[in-house]
């Protein structure tokens, strides 16, 4: 289809342009994705140090290494850089930004100027949160219930929610950007369901960018105003309603969970066809399952407040709309599995990600069902049993479908192949060391143990100890791909345009891509996955 | 301290058998689903691994009989979860009509408790078993969480309202008082015990702290301290409400409406009394906002509910009725 593939293009993306301001001026969304992985690998590195440091805390049941202010400082600033400055960027803005326009046939964002402000807001907004950080943290978790965080806390609490209402204007022009691009930008016969399920789990948490994003920074502006102005809007001795908050805010921060698995969920649907060789399973169902998370996730954010003191009536519509969202969920893993069943699977990096991210997800999602029931989420509720449920969704979903990813596209976005031994051997790192970490702590909150607590009873420290240890190899596993990374940029084997013999469009162009993606603007005849139709350019029989 | 043993927290009220019985089998079905889908996953990968580099597979796209089974089955089962759940909650939420009823002020950091007998005491819980026991709870700054593991209930407790938790001890021991809602600096000193006790022994314990005399007899001190009674005459010609045989009591309240006189809008009229006017009777009263604390706002509840019509909680042995002891020949005069 598209001749002299094989001679590395000499104006790729990397090259047309150099100096540093050609990086920190491009509106190329190619480049604009390498420069939020910059940023938020940046933030990934301070969360994960304040995770470190809670986990050596956790060692022994007294506070020792810290004083419980500071504790409370360390879980709050990991909640809201890992968050709002890791998980809900990570996926959209990196893997996204940079295969969005070429899985589709473009040569750019919509606006891809508008593209370049979201990672200057986003960035603005990052340094906001640093300078509360900086200048002595915040101590309100990263929920910020009122009326704690308006009338009690002592901390910078303003600054941090300013940092995040900025980062979030970021959010709403990305989701807008991807909404557009999706509409506007396909190639000619690139039809909606000729688009990579990654296309739809994009549009899907674009979706929920753009609507729930405000919702959050009308909840932190009003935190301001009560905070600073002492106007009465949460707190009850201001004649205020604290639950009101709970309310804005879980009305944003539940979608906004989708927000972060989405893409994860995108991810997977292209490792799993790619390494299965087949198309994915049942197409539209997991299409539409994307957006059927979107739509019902956002009539969820009950299931938080269980206990909370809504009417028991409130709470089994909210629990009946937990186990709907559900279904979509469950419809993906059953179709990602049923994929590789009669499969050519090759076991390579990215696919052992999937693979991992797919166990994961199925036990961050079933401890879901526990919590979605209301007797059960009575006792486990605000314990570890919460903490491990969503770091099973967050880390051992989202942060293994991004590795899974950058291993997977490393070969477009930098020409070169990474070290695969090494790479496997670090994906088993990740998966054992994350697993030792984060089971335990389901036990932990069966047993009772609350979450954000500097000091605990005796009777659990042994699992946090095991806890603490799985950390410290957890640690390792996401060390050794930063650094072999970074070495194979330099020194690995050039990687040519489809080292995989995958079939999406991305892998039609050199790696790494020219500026504009593609020499001529493609045209589609096939189906997304469709091997059969591209068995004589994939060279397969 | 009873101790739990690795996976099983202690149980030991009426709702824990319940609890760990729905909880296991969930993690029963739930293991089994998921090492289903795990032997599945690594079963396709490894007999259907790649065994040469050209290999074309054959191209299956969808199944719809097997896609409509995974629908539909896992909707059935997430709604009998549902339905179980919500049964479970109902249980763990609906207080019996019997339960005898305590006060708890939660604040930074503490858990204060009033028995309707008199002791006070903090940090701790003294109950009998096989009594249900209401906790009827507020905060006196930001969010707590009442959570006793042992017992598998957990309840927010709000500043400006009440929430309630009910649980019936079925086992004497020790058990831990969490809060379970971040509350500030050392909300993980926030935490207490609860001494569940052999009834005997419970009212013995009940006996010595009962110095100071009942709940309600300490209200009524209070209502005639911050001049309660100055206005809340008992025949009807005061220039505030008679307070006598209100509590429970539908109430009209004057530009319409009606509200029921439970602990919240007691509460509410001490400190904010504009807000919901009893229908006859004019704007006179002053707030008692920052002159009271949330126990004696309690006290007073706890009086007037001893003046009030009947007893609220069905026949307990621990509540103290009015025309007893503690409150006979204590009327106040009418002035």
């Amino acid at each position: 289809m598209i001749g002299a593939v094989e001679v590395k293009s000499p104006r790729s993306y990397l090259d047309s342009r150099e100096g540093i301001l050609s990086w920190l001026l491009t509106t190329d969304h190619k480049r604009i994705g390498l420069l939020y992985v910059f940023s938020i690998t940046a933030y990934f590195l301070v969360g994960g140090f304040f995770a470190l440091l809670m986990r050596l805390e956790l060692l022994t049941p007294t506070t020792d290494l810290v004083s419980p202010e500071t504790y409370n400082k360390l879980f709050s600033m990991h909640g809201i850089i890992m968050v709002w400055f890791f998980l809900i960027p990570s996926i959209p803005t990196t893997l996204g930004n940079f295969l969005i326009p070429m899985m589709i046939g473009a040569k750019d964002v919509a606006f891809p100027k508008l593209n370049l402000l979201s990672w200057y807001l986003f960035n603005l907004g990052g340094l906001v949160t640093l300078y509360a950080l900086i200048r002595g943290g915040v101590d309100t978790g990263w929920t910020f219930y009122t009326p704690f965080s308006t009338s009690y806390s002592t901390t910078y609490v303003v600054a941090a929610a300013l940092g995040i209402f900025i980062a979030g204007f970021g959010s709403i022009i990305t989701g807008l950007n991807f909404i557009a691009t999706i509409h506007r930008m396909r190639a000619p016969g690139m039809t909606w369901f000729r688009l990579p399920i990654f296309i739809w789990s994009h549009y899907a948490t674009s979706l929920i960018f753009v609507l729930a994003t405000p919702i959050l920074a009308i909840t932190l502006l009003m935190i301001g105003f009560e905070r600073v102005l002492r106007v009465g809007i949460f707190d009850p001795a201001l004649g205020g309603d604290p639950v009101l908050f709970q309310h804005m805010f879980w009305f944003y921060s539940h979608p906004a969970v989708y927000i972060m698995v989405l893409p994860g969920m995108a991810v997977i649907s292209e490792l799993v066809p790619a390494f299965s060789r087949k198309p994915i399973f049942g197409y539209k169902a997991v299409a539409y399952s994307s957006l059927g998370i979107a739509a019902i996730g956002f009539l969820v954010w009950g299931h938080h407040m269980f206990v909370a003191g809504q009417s028991i009536y409130s709470a089994m519509v909210f629990s009946i709309l937990s186990y709907l969202v559900a279904v979509p969920s469950a419809i993906k893993v059953f179709n990602w599995t049923a994929t590789l069943y009669k499969g050519s699977v090759s076991w390579e990096t990215p696919m052992l990600y999937a693979i991992g991210f797919i166990g994961l997800f199925t036990i961050g999602g079933m401890t879901g069902l526990f919590l979605a029931a209301l007797g059960i989420d009575v006792h486990v509720t605000d314990t570890y049993f919460v903490i491990a449920h969503f770091h099973y969704i967050m880390v051992g979903g989202t942060v293994m479908a991004y590795l899974g990813g950058v291993h997977y596209w490393w070969p477009k976005i930098s020409g070169k192949m990474y070290p695969e031994a090494l790479a496997k051997l670090s994906a088993l790192t990740v998966f054992l060391g994350f697993n030792l970490t984060f089971f335990p702590q389901f036990i932990l909150g069966y047993l009772g143990m609350p979450r954000r607590y500097a000091a605990y009873p005796e009777e659990f420290q042994v699992l946090n100890v095991l806890s603490t240890a799985g950390a410290s190899i957890l640690g390792v596993g996401y060390i050794l791909p930063l650094i072999y990374l970074i070495w194979s940029w330099k020194y690995g084997k050039p990687a040519g345009p489809n080292p995989w013999r995958a079939t999406g469009l991305e892998w039609k162009t050199p790696s790494p891509p020219p500026q504009h993606n593609f020499e001529t603007t493609p045209v589609v005849n096939c189906d997304a996955y469709d091997y059969e139709a591209m068995k004589e350019e994939l060279e397969l029989v | 301290m009873n101790s739990s043993n690795w996976f099983r927290p202690v149980a030991a009220s009426s709702i824990s058998g319940e609890y760990d019985a729905f909880f296991w089998a969930l993690v029963v079905v739930c293991g089994i689903v998921a090492v289903g889908i795990a032997i599945a996953l690594l079963y396709f990968a490894i007999h259907y691994r790649r065994r040469s580099e050209n290999q074309l597979p054959p191209q299956i796209k969808v199944n719809v009989p097997a896609e409509v089974t995974w629908i539909v089955l896992p909707f059935l089962f997430f709604m009998g979860m549902f339905g179980y759940g919500a049964k479970l909650y109902l249980d763990i939420e609906r207080p019996p009509e019997n339960a005898v009823e305590l006060y708890v002020v939660g604040k930074q950091w503490m858990w204060k408790i009033q028995h309707p007998e008199g002791a006070r005491e903090i940090n701790e819980l003294h109950v009998p078993v096989g009594q249900s026991i209401r906790l009827n709870m507020t905060s006196q700054d930001v969010i707590h969480s009442f959570f006793i593991p042992a017992f598998r209930v957990k309840q927010d407790v709000l500043p400006d309202r009440f929430t309630t938790i009910w649980f019936r001890a079925t086992k004497a021991g020790q058990y831990h008082l969490f809060c379970a809602e971040y509350c500030g600096t050392k909300h993980s000193g926030m935490i207490g015990t609860v001494y569940a006790m052999d009834p005997h022994d419970y009212q013995g314990w009940v006996d010595r702290g009962a110095a100071e005399g009942s709940l309600s007899s300490t209200g009524e001190k209070m209502f005639h301290q911050f001049g309660c009674a100055n206005c809340h005459h008992f025949d009807g010609h005061g220039r505030g409400p008679n307070l006598q045989r209100l509590y429970g009591q539908t109430v009209r309240i004057s530009g319409g409406g009606s509200v029921i006189a439970d602990d919240t809008y007691i509460r509410e009229s001490i400190l904010d009394p504009r807000a919901k006017i009893v229908e006859g009777f004019t704007d006179l009263m002053p707030t008692f906002k920052g002159q009271i604390s949330e126990e004696q706002i309690i006290q007073l509840i706890a009086y007037i509910r001893a003046i009030g019509p009947q007893p609220v909680t069905g026949a307990s042995p621990w509540i103290v009725q009015p025309g007893t002891t503690a409150i006979s020949g204590t009327e106040p005069e009418n002035r």
